[in-house]
């Protein structure tokens, strides 16, 4: 069996300059927190984050805005961090928003090859600018195309040493779906368990979607 | 009783029993403190639970159940846990009875604006676009005014968040159902009159024959 376990600096080393990131998390609920801090330590800058939100400037993928080292961010709602507002007013932070329920779809869509989703969501406002329509019986919706990244980091709760991982309640959000939509994904674990001390009933992310497992009692 | 409780209050006798709904954060999330006694609901969270409870006590608060605010809650015997594609499917998938929100604007047509002020203000959409969408009926609960800007509107002047999409509008003034023909005065909050309502609204009202005090 492969050792997936890495430390937190190879996690960060592992991150490109201008790469695409995936960062798991919900108002940082769910966000590996310990990845971006190591990612903190690197030089790595001009990144595209793709995350449910900005967070607040202090915490999560808002302290990776406020260092500069993002240079556009696809987000649902940064409302609740001044800095990036701030940022993206004077130009320095590209802002793309996104309907919540359309980005998890968009990731769904390309960690499960599609071409994209239709939706209702955004029709007759400024998210149709540019988009295709498409009738379906008498109805519109919108193309959606697939959202990928080079790179997914994401938190687990348990998470057995081939990858197997299950969430701790609401932190699960956008975890499982970036899972499946990036090049390479790490997780970041609280705790690593043997193989198959987890029920296969209960494993939200199977192993195959994971490649570096990141922290844990080992 | 204040604006606010007054909306809320009124807001919660529009649920049914068995209903599953959002709760938008701020004023909507009150709607929970008036739910009837004799009624059940199930409130639905968009980062990803089913049957939010009540906001855990001091010093036992879980950060990893939090509501879409971020804000630590409880859940109930029954509730679950679920990925956003799967919340939203729920809500996109006309598994919500009803969303509450509040907003910036609303217009005659059912069209509302809350998800950004250009060169202002630009929180963006969240869940709304996708609630508003989904849900099968459409609460918006807020004040009549921004101090003293109108919000109930003849067309929006801020970008939609929906088009088409309100069904009523519960303010501490009134009550107002869209209609195909225009907004509907159907209650009215005590001491307020329909001359007083109409002078706080850009959108011209339709009197309801059957006017009813709210409370």
């Amino acid at each position: 069996m492969r050792n997936k376990h890495i430390d937190y600096a190879k996690s960060a080393s592992m991150i490109q300059d201008g790469s695409t990131i995936m960062v798991g998390g919900f108002m940082n609920v769910g966000t590996p927190i310990g990845i971006i801090e190591a990612m903190l330590e690197t030089d790595v800058k001009d990144l595209t984050i793709i995350c449910n939100d900005a967070g607040y400037p202090d915490v999560g993928v808002g302290k990776l805005i406020k260092a500069g080292k993002v240079k556009k961010l696809i987000a649902t709602h940064i409302g609740l961090n001044p800095v990036a507002g701030e940022k993206m007013g004077d130009g320095s932070l590209e802002v793309v928003l996104v309907p919540q329920g359309t980005m998890a779809e968009q990731i769904r869509a390309a960690g499960a090859g599609l071409g994209g989703v239709l939706t209702p969501t955004g029709i007759g406002t400024m998210v149709q600018e540019g988009k295709d329509t498409v009738n379906v019986d008498g109805k519109a919706y919108l193309l959606e195309k697939p959202l990928k990244a080079d790179v997914a980091i994401i938190l687990g709760e348990n998470v057995d040493k081939k990858g197997n991982t299950v969430y701790s309640k609401t932190t699960r959000n956008f975890n499982p779906l970036m899972a499946t939509a990036a090049q390479t994904v790490m997780v970041e674990a609280r705790n690593t368990v043997e193989v198959g001390a987890i029920d296969p009933e209960h494993i939200i992310t199977p192993h195959v979607f994971v490649d570096y497992i990141v922290g844990g009692e080992q | 009783m204040d604006a606010k409780e007054r909306i809320a209050r009124r807001v919660a006798q529009e649920l049914s029993d068995g209903d599953v709904v959002n709760l938008g954060i701020g004023l909507p999330t009150m709607v929970s403190n008036f739910i009837p006694e004799d009624i059940e609901i199930t409130l639905q969270s968009e980062n990803g639970m089913l049957e939010l409870g009540p906001k855990p006590k001091e010093g036992e608060e879980d950060w990893d159940l939090t509501n879409a605010g971020g804000q630590p809650v409880t859940i109930l015997n029954g509730g679950s846990y679920f990925d956003s594609s799967t919340s939203f499917g729920i809500i996109r998938g006309g598994h919500v009875d009803a969303t509450v929100l509040g907003s910036l604007q609303v217009d005659e047509k059912g069209n509302i604006a809350n998800w950004i002020i250009p060169g202002k203000k630009v929180p963006g959409m969240g869940g709304a676009m996708d609630l508003i969408v989904g849900a099968k009926k459409v609460i918006i609960a807020m004040t009549h005014t921004a101090k003293g800007t109108m919000k109930i509107l003849k067309e929006c002047s801020l970008p939609f968040t929906a088009v088409n999409e309100v069904d009523l509008i519960i303010t501490e003034m009134g009550v107002m159902e869209v209609t195909p023909e225009g907004l509907l005065l159907k209650e009215l909050a005590p001491g307020v009159t329909v001359q007083d309502i109409q002078a706080h609204t850009e959108a011209t009202l339709i009197i309801s024959d059957n006017i009813k005090t709210m409370n």
